[in-house]
Formats: C-alpha cells, sequence, structure tokens
C-alpha cells in the first residue's frame, strides 16, 4: 500500500534555510529541505503488489520562494514543467496556504546553481503528489513568518491579523507581504502551522486555466530549444547510424574548410563540429567520415525472437495458490509489442559554456542534477561549479531522462572557449532515442464450473526499462530481481482469483532501451486485459460483470471496482453491435491510480477508427481537475496513437523510421471526437496522473474490434488482418 | 544575398549567405523570433507553420530566396496579449496546450485555415490540420478551432458594425 512516509513526518525547522537581501529590496528568499525519502526503503518496501514500487522521485529536493518587492511570490520549482501541468497545480497549492491570489504567484524552474532543484528526476506521475504535504507546510510556515513580521512592524497583536491576496490587515491597519518582509534579517522560524481544510480550499480543486497558457500560447521562447547565450556558436557530432557500433577511424578533411566550420574536434571516439550556423555546423558534420564497427546483419525478425518469453533471466513478481499443472485444460493467448519512439517534438538539444573551470549549461531535461554530474565528471569540473539551468520542456515521456547532449557540447564549447548549441536533427532523434522496449506476453487462464477463472498466469518479457539507466543505481533497478519499469501494469489485478502468478522475464537487447510514458503499463495492461475480455467472451459473460465479480477487497480494490462501475455507467456499456459500432472494456491500476475506459470502435475502409472514449479514474484528491483531464485526453491520444500505428523497425543494423510520417502517428483526424473523463475521489491526498490513463485504452480498442469482427488481435500496432 | 521581407508588419533586409537557407533559421536566428519552431526539417510535422503572403507554409522546407518581397507572418505576429488573434483567444478559453511546442505551428495552420474556410466542418480541420502533436491535445483543438471560428465571425460583424 501506499508509504506512510509524507504524512509521518513535518518539515523540520533546522533544515528550514532563510536568506535576506539577493540584491534587491524588500525580497526575501525562504527554503527548507524536504525530508529524505530512501529510494532502497521505497523498493524494498512494496511486497504486495498490484502497486508496482515506483521510485518515489523526492529524494531531498529544496523549494525556495520569494517575496518580491511589488507583493507577488517567485517558487522556484524543483520539478520540470513538460506538459503535464505541475507548474500550475503547485502554485495552487501555494497559493492556499499563502493566501495570495493565484496571478501573485509565478512559478520558474529552479537552476542548479542555488542547489535547489531535485537531485532525482521529474516523471512518474509523482511531482503534485509527492510535494502535496511538503509545499503547503512551507507555504503555510512562510505566511506564519510574514505575519509575525507583520505584527511587530503594525504593532497589532498577530492572533488579530489576518490576510487576503497578500494584503494583511488588523486593527484597521494594513500591510502588504513585501513590506512585512522588508529589512528583516532574523526570521523566526515557526512549527508547522494547521493547515487549512479541505472545505476551506479556494484553488486546490478548482480547475484554474494553467500559469502557462500565454507564454504557450503567443510563442514566448521558453524552451530549451530557444536558449542562446551571447557569441554562441552552433555544434554538431557525428554519431553512429547502426546498433552496436564502436569506432574505428575519423577522416575530417573535408569537412575542415567548409564555410562557416570554426574546429572540428576529435576526442578518443567523440568526434564534433563546431561552426557560425546550425546549418554549417550539420553540413560539416554530414563531410566527415567516420568508420565504425556494427551490427550490420541485425534485424527485426532477430529482436522479436531474441523478445520471446523463455529467454533470458526470470523472476516471479506475484505468486498466490498453485500454479497450472500438465492436466489442467488452460486458454493460452500470446500477445506482442513492438519498439516505441518518444517521437517528442522539440528535439533533444542543449547550450553549454565551459568558461575557465566552471560551466553553464541551458537544457531542457527531466534530470538535473544527474546531468550536472555527468558535466562536472566528464570535464573534470567541481560540480558546484557546474550550474543547470532548466528550461519548459517541449514534451518529456521519459526521454529526457537522459541527457548526455550536454556533455558533448560542453566538450564542443571547452574547445572553443566560447557557448555552443547543439540540437539533434530529427534523424538523429530517432535513431538515438532510448526506446520503449518491445515486449511478448504469455498468458494463461482456466475458467471453473461457474465461468470465473480459477487460475490465471502472466508471463512476460521486456528490454531493459528501469535496469542500466543513468537515473537509478544498479542496485535498486530491480523488484524481486525484476526490472522496476517493465512490472508497471504486469501484475493481476483480479487477485480474489485463487491461483495466479505473474513472472517477468528480462533480456538485454544490442541497443538502448528505456522509461517510456507508463513504461510497462501500456503493453501489459493491453495484453492483459485482451485476455481478461476473452476469458469473459468464452465464459460467456458481461466483460464488466466478469471483472467486478473477480477483484478482491482491499482498499485499492474497492476503488477499481469503482472506476469500472463508473466508467461503463457513464459510457452506458453494451455489448450490442449498434450502427457498425461496438464498445470495448478495460480496467488498470498504476502507481495505485484506478482507471477503467470504455472505447467506441468502428471500422472504416479497414482502418479501426476509436469515435469516443470514457474515462473513470480515481486519482484521489484532484488539485487541479481540468488538468488531470487534459492528461487524461493527452494519455488516450498518444495510447491510441502507440496501439494503433506506431512502430520501429531494425533493418540491416539501422533502427528505422527516422521521420515523422513513415513513423506514423495519431493525427487530428485519428482522435477520437468524445472523449468524456469521470474522476472519482477514493482518497484525500492526490495520487498519480499523467500516466495511469494510459494503460486501459489498448485493449479497450482491440476488445471492442473483437466484438465488432470477431477477430482477436494480439499484436500491437492493431492490424485488421482481413476486410471486414 | 540581400532578401527583403515585411516580418509581422515590419519592413526587414536580412544578408543570407546561401539563398536556399530555410526561412525557418532566418525568422529563428537571425531576426530572433523563436516562437516559430523546428520539429523535423523535413516538412513532415508542421511546428514550423507561419504565413507567407496569408498561406501556412512549412518554413522548414521554405528556401528563404521565395520569401522575398512577401508578407512573413509568425505567432508573435499573429497577435498579443492585448489584442489576441481569435484563435489565440480560443486556444486561451480552451486551455489546449500541454508542453506547448507545437502549438504556435497549429495555430498558424488553424488562422490560415479560418481565412479560406471561415466555418470549417469536421471533413475540413481532419484535411488541413495535419501537423503533429505528441502530448495528445488534438480533442481541445478541435474545440478551439469551431470556438476561433465563432470568435472570428463575431470579430467580423463587430468591426463591420464600427464601420
Amino acid at each position: 500500500m501506499a508509504s506512510k512516509r509524507s504524512d509521518s513526518k513535518k518539515v523540520s525547522r533546522r533544515k528550514f534555510l532563510v536568506k535576506g537581501g539577493l540584491g534587491t529590496i524588500g525580497v526575501v528568499a525562504i527554503g527548507a529541505y524536504l525530508f529524505r525519502s530512501p529510494i532502497r526503503r521505497q523498493i524494498l518496501g512494496v511486497v504486495n503488489s498490484l502497486e508496482a514500487p515506483y521510485l518515489d522521485n523526492i529524494d531531498q529536493p529544496m523549494i525556495w520562494f520569494e517575496v518580491t518587492s511589488d507583493n507577488n511570490i517567485l517558487l522556484y520549482s524543483p520539478k520540470m514543467e513538460m506538459g503535464q501541468g505541475t507548474f500550475t497545480g503547485i502554485a495552487q497549492m501555494a497559493a492556499e496556504e499563502l493566501s495570495v491570489s493565484m496571478n501573485q504567484i509565478q512559478v520558474v524552474h529552479a537552476a542548479s546553481s542555488t542547489g535547489n532543484v531535485d537531485s532525482f528526476a521529474t516523471g512518474g506521475s509523482t511531482s503534485i503528489s509527492g510535494l502535496w504535504k511538503p509545499l503547503r507546510e512551507l507555504s503555510a510556515m512562510l505566511r506564519v513568518m510574514l505575519l509575525k513580521q507583520a505584527a511587530l512592524k503594525m504593532n497589532v497583536d498577530v492572533d488579530q491579523l489576518s490576510v487576503e491576496d497578500g494584503l494583511i490587515s488588523g486593527n484597521g491597519k494594513t500591510l502588504t507581504y513585501a513590506q512585512a518582509a522588508a529589512g528583516v534579517e532574523n526570521w523566526e522560524v515557526p512549527d508547522v502551522p494547521a493547515l487549512k481544510d479541505a472545505k476551506d480550499y479556494k484553488y486546490i480543486g478548482q480547475p484554474v486555466a494553467r500559469v502557462d497558457l500565454d507564454a504557450k500560447v503567443y510563442g514566448d521562447p521558453i524552451f530549451g530549444m530557444d536558449a542562446e547565450m551571447p557569441d554562441m556558436l552552433y555544434g554538431a557530432v557525428v554519431r553512429p547510424f547502426k546498433i552496436g557500433s564502436t569506432f574505428i577511424s575519423a577522416d575530417t578533411k573535408a569537412a575542415e574548410n567548409m564555410p562557416g566550420v570554426v574546429k572540428i574536434v576529435v576526442e578518443n571516439d567523440f568526434v564534433g563540429v563546431v561552426a557560425n550556423s546550425m546549418l554549417e555546423a550539420e553540413k560539416a558534420k554530414d563531410a566527415i567520415i567516420v568508420t565504425w564497427n556494427s551490427y550490420d546483419n541485425l534485424n527485426t525478425e532477430a529482436i522479436v525472437k531474441m523478445m520471446t518469453v523463455g529467454n533470458g533471466k526470470s523472476s516471479v513478481i506475484q505468486k498466490n495458490g498453485d500454479s497450472f499443472n500438465d492436466q489442467d485444460k488452460v486458454e493460452i493467448l500470446e500477445f506482442r509489442s513492438p519498439i516505441g519512439a518518444h517521437a517528442q517534438i522539440e528535439p533533444n538539444g542543449v547550450v553549454a559554456f565551459v568558461d575557465g573551470d566552471s560551466a553553464t549549461i541551458k537544457i531542457s531535461t527531466q534530470v538535473v542534477s544527474i546531468t550536472r554530474k555527468e558535466v562536472a565528471k566528464r570535464l573534470d569540473l567541481d560540480v558546484e561549479n557546474v550550474n543547470v539551468i532548466p528550461t519548459y520542456l517541449g514534451g518529456g515521456f521519459g526521454r529526457r531522462l537522459h541527457t548526455p547532449h550536454a556533455v558533448q557540447a560542453a566538450i564542443l564549447s571547452k574547445a572553443v572557449g566560447k557557448p555552443v548549441k547543439y540540437f539533434f536533427s530529427r534523424k538523429e532523434e530517432f535513431e538515438h532515442d532510448m526506446f520503449r522496449p518491445p515486449t511478448h506476453h504469455v498468458i494463461k487462464g482456466k475458467l471453473n464450473a461457474e465461468g470465473y477463472l480459477d487460475g490465471l498466469e502472466h508471463q512476460f518479457v521486456s528490454g531493459d526499462v528501469a535496469t542500466d539507466s543513468a537515473l537509478v543505481p544498479n542496485a535498486l533497478t530491480n523488484f524481486l530481481g525484476a526490472d522496476v519499469g517493465a512490472i508497471r501494469g504486469g501484475f493481476i489485478q483480479y487477485t480474489a482469483i485463487p491461483n495466479f502468478k505473474a513472472e517477468c522475464w528480462h533480456v538485454e537487447l544490442p541497443f538502448a532501451t528505456s522509461w517510456w510514458r507508463s513504461l510497462g503499463l501500456l503493453a501489459n495492461t493491453f495484453a492483459m486485459e485482451s485476455f481478461m475480455d476473452e476469458m469473459a467472451l468464452k465464459a460467456n459473460k458481461n466483460a464488466v460483470d466478469f471483472r467486478l465479480n473477480q477483484i478482491a477487497a482491499e482498499p485499492i480494490d474497492i476503488r477499481l471496482k469503482n472506476v469500472i462501475k463508473a466508467a461503463a455507467e457513464k459510457a452506458n456499456y453494451s455489448e450490442e453491435v449498434k450502427d457498425g459500432r461496438a464498445m470495448g472494456f478495460a480496467a488498470s491500476i498504476d502507481a495505485n491510480t484506478p482507471c477503467a475506459q470504455v472505447a467506441e470502435v468502428s471500422i472504416v475502409n479497414n482502418e479501426i477508427v476509436v469515435h469516443k472514449v470514457t474515462v473513470a479514474m480515481d486519482p484521489g484528491l484532484a488539485v487541479n481537475p481540468d488538468q488531470i483531464r487534459a492528461q487524461c485526453e493527452g494519455c488516450i491520444i498518444m495510447g491510441m496513437s502507440a496501439v494503433l500505428y506506431e512502430q520501429m523497425f531494425v533493418e540491416d543494423g539501422e533502427l528505422t523510421p527516422t521521420i515523422y510520417g513513415p513513423y506514423q502517428m495519431a493525427l487530428m483526424k485519428n482522435a477520437p471526437k468524445e472523449i468524456d473523463v469521470v474522476l472519482l475521489q477514493g482518497k484525500d491526498t492526490p495520487g498519480a496522473v499523467g500516466e495511469p490513463p494510459l494503460g486501459p485504452i489498448g485493449a479497450a480498442i482491440a476488445n471492442a474490434v473483437r466484438r465488432l469482427t470477431g477477430e482477436r488481435l494480439t499484436e500491437m500496432p492493431l492490424k485488421l488482418s482481413k476486410k471486414t | 544575398m540581400e532578401i527583403s521581407l515585411t516580418v509581422n508588419g515590419v519592413s526587414k533586409t536580412v544578408d543570407i549567405a546561401d539563398e536556399n537557407t530555410p526561412l525557418l533559421w532566418v525568422v529563428r536566428d537571425t531576426l530572433d523570433l523563436k516562437g516559430t519552431k523546428f520539429g523535423c526539417g523535413k516538412a513532415a510535422c508542421g511546428a514550423c507553420t507561419l504565413h507567407v503572403d496569408g498561406e501556412a507554409v512549412r518554413s522548414c522546407s521554405y528556401p528563404v530566396k521565395f520569401a522575398d518581397g512577401k508578407e512573413v507572418t509568425t505567432i508573435e505576429g499573429l497577435g498579443d496579449r492585448e489584442n489576441p488573434h481569435p484563435v489565440q483567444q480560443a486556444w486561451i478559453e480552451e486551455i489546449v496546450p500541454q508542453c506547448g511546442y507545437c502549438q504556435p505551428g497549429f495555430m498558424m495552420a488553424t488562422a490560415a485555415l479560418l481565412n479560406k474556410v471561415p466555418k470549417p466542418t469536421d471533413e475540413d480541420i481532419d484535411k488541413n490540420i495535419i501537423n503533429v502533436c505528441r502530448c495528445g491535445t488534438y480533442y481541445r483543438m478541435r474545440k478551439a478551432i469551431y470556438k476561433a471560428a465563432k470568435l472570428q465571425a463575431e470579430k467580423v460583424i463587430n468591426e463591420s458594425k464600427e464601420a
């Protein structure tokens, strides 16, 4: 069950830091370390397993506030904004306890120079849930500190003061927060005051507009791609385009005299170029001939063969009752998912400046601290002297949990003594993605005389997700021996079934695979919930009732039942094919957030068309219901894109395709015209939002197709085999 | 070579070594207008969409020489905080953006569509709005496109009343 860590401790006064000044009159910055949450305990402490252990990523971030002289609050976020709406949620939480209006709060990314960034990463749907308690406590403490200073300045007893929109009043007098803070050098740090009751919330729970809405609608230069530094040059790095390449030699002659070229840099197997413009750098890079050793004969078939249950090493991650024996008459289905690309629209890139013994890095990344350490290590700099300044991300999705290009740009910058901007071409972005690994699933089930499952077994194999990543130390990447990312969604959630087992196999692929939004959830749920649907059909039972009857009675099970019922009711779920349309049902639990979906599907010109998706999700307390709806809509469209269209191939050792179009993705014409979201609140704290809705969509679509055509589609991307 | 063009209503002359340089880089790096985005460089995603003489153009694959003597409009010139374009107003009302990176391209494509087809149908939208959004904001975009069409029609009526 969910860790009680964040409920058991309060912000410690000893860890509260106060700074005055910052060069601006009336400005004060206040911060505090959040408590440590040992990652190891997080992982090993989870034994029950519906809730895949996820790396709670608030290891030791700090939060800084500044009260500015114009009576606004600057909130330095340790979490990155990549579209998931975290900035808006944290602004709501802070405004609530600080008693300021939403437009008095400005959220900005913290930079590593001030030491207040997250030491781990932004990801895993944990930002709002992780900051829920500490951020509100810090905000409330700041309010009390300001009130105490105001009491002294106003000569009014603190108990007689009230505050609204950052304006303190009492005994007929008023003072702004900025006035209260001005000139104060010795702050008294209070105990954590009582937080607001939910019934008194003014901002939490409201569908307020995104705080970054204007910047994004008017085209402000907020992304890594837009970053610049004075006197900046442009870089490009020669990278192999085949899998498993090792460097042999580089011939740079042709590139050396090309227009705009400033310097060619060859250091061991690193070959890069610095030029006056991005296009000149690209052209020079293309003129450098590097000879590589590579796996020329590798193809998709070989990868599929490797990625088959029974290969690699396995770990039983969940078991109850007996395993199947040879005499059992079992139903067996196999499923597969392909290699998936992140395909975020902003390519990875960075502006780096190595200036003597210090470095400045502007980058869109999900891992500020890791990037900082990597640059320091490779350039032999003190970590303290490397300042990583994060920008807004033009999409994260896990792609920016590893940003080694910061190191590459730093090498180029050091070679020329000037800032260097280096961005991937789209081809490089596809070739060097850290892909979603392909998977294979073998699922067995045995029905009893009443038509319910007596036994259910999920055997699945995946490439690396968390294993060998820069993000997580190796010892921490596994749960009972399995990859913590690959197992997301792989557990059996119908634990009223008497006998069940989930076993995860791990195969190391010859190319990099890693975190892709929701990790194993997309493929695992596609397989498991398709199988459940097939069993319901076999048992001649309604798919919703079949599920409800095999769910146990723990609190999370009750929440799962509730979302299943709510989705079925809202969609008016029916197993009848009407006007050429059928409904498909599926449900999942991810990171303690249950979600159920109904997809309404038809076949047009032998293509699967998704008309409407109904979602019921219980993320706990909804800090911003509109942004939760937006995450549901986005997950459904990203998920259907992956399930219906997306697939990377391996041809003669190359990962392909390397451009949008051939790498087919959902477009406007493919997106459902109706998405109906129902939010339930089965617990009083916020839970995971940004990934859980990716779970059910694949099976919901496949189950609708099964009811429409009789065909059970078992491979992503889903393709109809015959004309219907 | 020297290229003269009007950008967001202002005349500009730029000296570009290679006349085949994509307009995108001239807009972003020479004119320092960063709202037009680089996504793929092959006219496959639409993040770089801007207007040349009112037509939606994927500027990553549009040589700057073709813009000589023409009017270029970027997201910065579509509207601003004081005077938003109906498309921007609709995008705000529907809270469309997530990561936001592809959104200027979509707004420019939508503005061009509404100039030609003031009351688009679903089919018009599906056929003309073919940019790529990874966050999956298409559902809200469709609603925003209909709202923008409505706002634009009201604006036209109001302006004709004032005249």
